[in-house]
């Protein structure tokens, strides 16, 4: 369990963390989303006690993780950035840390094994690829067996096995009944594995919600797609009702500003015949870029709270307004 | 709360019993000491410099004896030359005590620690208290090496002195104390400064460019301040016979250990408010 409350860091001027309010849940995969800049890492770094945060609390377990007599245990992390001495063996580095909360060499063995280091593990850590630097994290975030695991960009410039590796070791965690705190700031992986989103931008809260509803939210404004013998009927009676439409060159009819249960609706009234009726389908992908659009594009514009908290609204999907 | 909110993992072992405790973070520093190479030469260069340097500068004064005025001869220091190899061993040591922290600065390995350590403050005792034993035990076991080994060689001309002579003992655990002394202030000298190029360029500062630096005021000026300089103040348990212008070996070498207890208290306090 991770509880934020009013959480905020600025450094100097740059507001970094913009009181954001949020909890984690025991036992569940929460994929913490928002471009590049939007205050992740920072977040992630004053939940484990590396920053101290200008106002507001964060709390694992129940306390502040600088009062946690055993952090090891409590929550495993994998940051974004190099932690480790580049002079000491992968083993070494390992076993020094497990050595604070008295953690037995058996264990760093165990965990050197599960994330596949024993050929490189006595050697150097300067000399190691990115993915093996990320697999001696992984290691170091497991050595307690904590119950809740934060990772910040877990798969950042990884190849595609290494990528893979990290997918398969995040559904392994997410089944074992672990708490997994994963910040990204690409879909793809997300849509897989996370069960809740909490989304920033600008170091403010955007969405914290679960998957589905926050690709149904973004999809609130997405088009319908109606196939119809008596299209130009019905294109009337669209915009008869306040919506707008377009004809698509395959003959179907794209409809904005109407859901697909309103123009079904329309349809029946006129006494039209329908052929094809879908709500177009957007991805988390399509969800995410919407609803953080105003955040990376207007990021020196004086745009107040509500708009950046509620950027999608009917109609507003289609160009991205800010009225 | 944590109890009952943080599911149990299935095949979780009972690890209660363990948590950080000072003892256990100084067996990490201790682990995080001897596995880098550096620290490993970086002593074992301070070894050979304070066992090795004073037998050697013996050895060039036997082998020049006939050579020597009758006022060389005369002022010979048997146990100040014997024991010369601590102004080197704490070029060594001081380097290295920087190094111990911004290494981790450097590397990132810092963020490691104190997520493991989160109260940040036994880290910082645990470098200083795991640093200091051994750079205690390794200068007093080489000051008596070069010693014995200088005295050995003075006997060829008669200068030798006894363990037993005023001053002798004192000056052989004053180099090893003050070299040592001179490493935990490096330790927070780097915990302040955070890099190794600035840390180590504070410590030459202050003890070796700051002393020519007060050579040039007007000597009533300087013969004031001379006295106060940390390496003036600290040096005067390593040498038998220290210059007129400084306060008692464990006079000065009072001052100098309270010098180091001030920079390491801001160095701890600074390390719990700035952001790791």
């Amino acid at each position: 369990m991770i509880e934020v409350r009013g959480l905020s860091k600025h450094y100097g001027e740059r507001v970094a963390v913009d009181d954001l309010t949020f909890t984690i849940k025991p036992g569940t995969v929460t994929g913490f989303l928002g471009p590049n800049g939007a205050g992740k890492s920072t977040t992630m770094r004053l939940i484990l006690g590396l920053d101290r945060p200008t106002g507001g609390i964060a709390t694992v377990n129940g306390k502040q993780y600088r009062d946690l007599v055993a952090p090891l245990h409590e929550v495993g992390a994998l940051l974004e950035a190099r932690a480790v001495h580049t002079g000491r063996s992968g083993y070494n580095h390992l076993l020094a840390l497990a050595q604070t909360h008295g953690i037995p060499r058996s264990r760093v063995a165990e965990v050197i094994e599960l994330v596949g280091l024993e050929s490189v593990a006595r050697k150097r850590v300067g000399g190691f690829s990115l993915g093996m630097g990320q697999r001696l994290g992984v290691a170091a975030a497991l050595l307690g067996e904590p119950a809740t695991v934060v990772l910040d960009e877990p798969a950042n410039g990884l190849d595609p096995e290494g990528i893979r590796w990290i997918r398969n070791l995040l559904k392994g965690l997410a089944a074992e009944g672990r708490t997994v705190f994963l910040s990204s700031h690409l879909m793809s992986e997300m849509e897989q594995t996370a069960d809740h989103l909490i989304v920033i931008g600008r170091g403010r809260l955007i969405a914290d919600t679960d998957v589905a509803s926050f690709v149904a939210r973004a999809s609130s404004g997405a088009p319908v797609r109606v196939r119809s013998p008596q299209l130009p009927a019905l294109a009337a009676a669209v915009k008869t009702a306040g919506g707008t439409s377009e004809s698509l060159e395959d003959g179907a009819l794209q409809v904005y500003g109407l859901t697909s249960e309103q123009v079904g609706e329309i349809a029946a009234a006129q006494q039209l015949v329908l052929h094809e009726l879908t709500p177009v389908q957007v991805s988390l992908e399509d969800a995410f870029m919407d609803i953080t659009k105003e955040s990376v594009e207007y990021q020196h514009s004086e745009t107040s709270p509500t708009d950046v908290a509620m950027p999608v609204s009917a109609g507003s999907a289609a160009n991205g307004g800010d009225s | 709360m944590s109890a009952t909110t943080a599911p149990t993992l299935p095949g979780r072992a009972d690890r209660s019993h363990e948590r950080v405790t000072l003892p256990r973070v100084i067996r990490s520093e201790w682990t995080k000491l001897w596995t880098l190479r550096s620290t490993r030469w970086s002593l074992a260069l301070a070894f050979l410099a304070q066992a090795g340097l004073g037998p050697l500068i013996a050895l060039i004064e036997m082998a020049r004896w006939s050579h020597l005025t009758l006022q060389d001869r005369l002022t010979i220091n048997p146990i100040d030359h014997s024991l010369g190899g601590w102004h080197l061993a704490q070029l060594a040591v001081a380097i290295l005590g920087v190094m111990t922290i911004t290494g981790e600065y450097h590397t990132g390995m810092i963020r490691s620690s104190m997520m493991a350590a989160p109260k940040r403050l036994p880290v910082l005792w645990a470098k200083l208290i795991v640093f200091s034993v051994v750079v205690l035990v390794l200068m007093l076991v080489a000051a008596f090496i070069g010693f014995l080994g200088g005295q050995a060689i003075f006997t060829q001309h008669h200068v030798n002195v006894a363990l037993s002579a005023p001053r002798a003992l004192r000056t052989i655990f004053g180099a090893a104390l003050f070299t040592t002394v001179t490493g935990a202030l490096c330790i927070a000298l780097g915990t302040i400064v955070r890099r190794t190029a600035g840390g180590i360029a504070l410590f030459v500062g202050v003890f070796f460019v700051l002393p020519g630096l007060i050579e040039i005021l007007p000597s009533t000026t300087a013969n004031a301040i001379h006295p106060y300089l940390p390496n003036n103040a600290g040096g005067t348990i390593a040498q038998a016979l220290a210059d007129p212008f400084t306060f008692s070996a464990w006079g000065g070498f009072a001052l100098f250990c309270g010098y180091t207890v001030a920079v390491i208290a801001i160095a701890a306090v600074l390390l719990l408010r700035r952001d790791a």
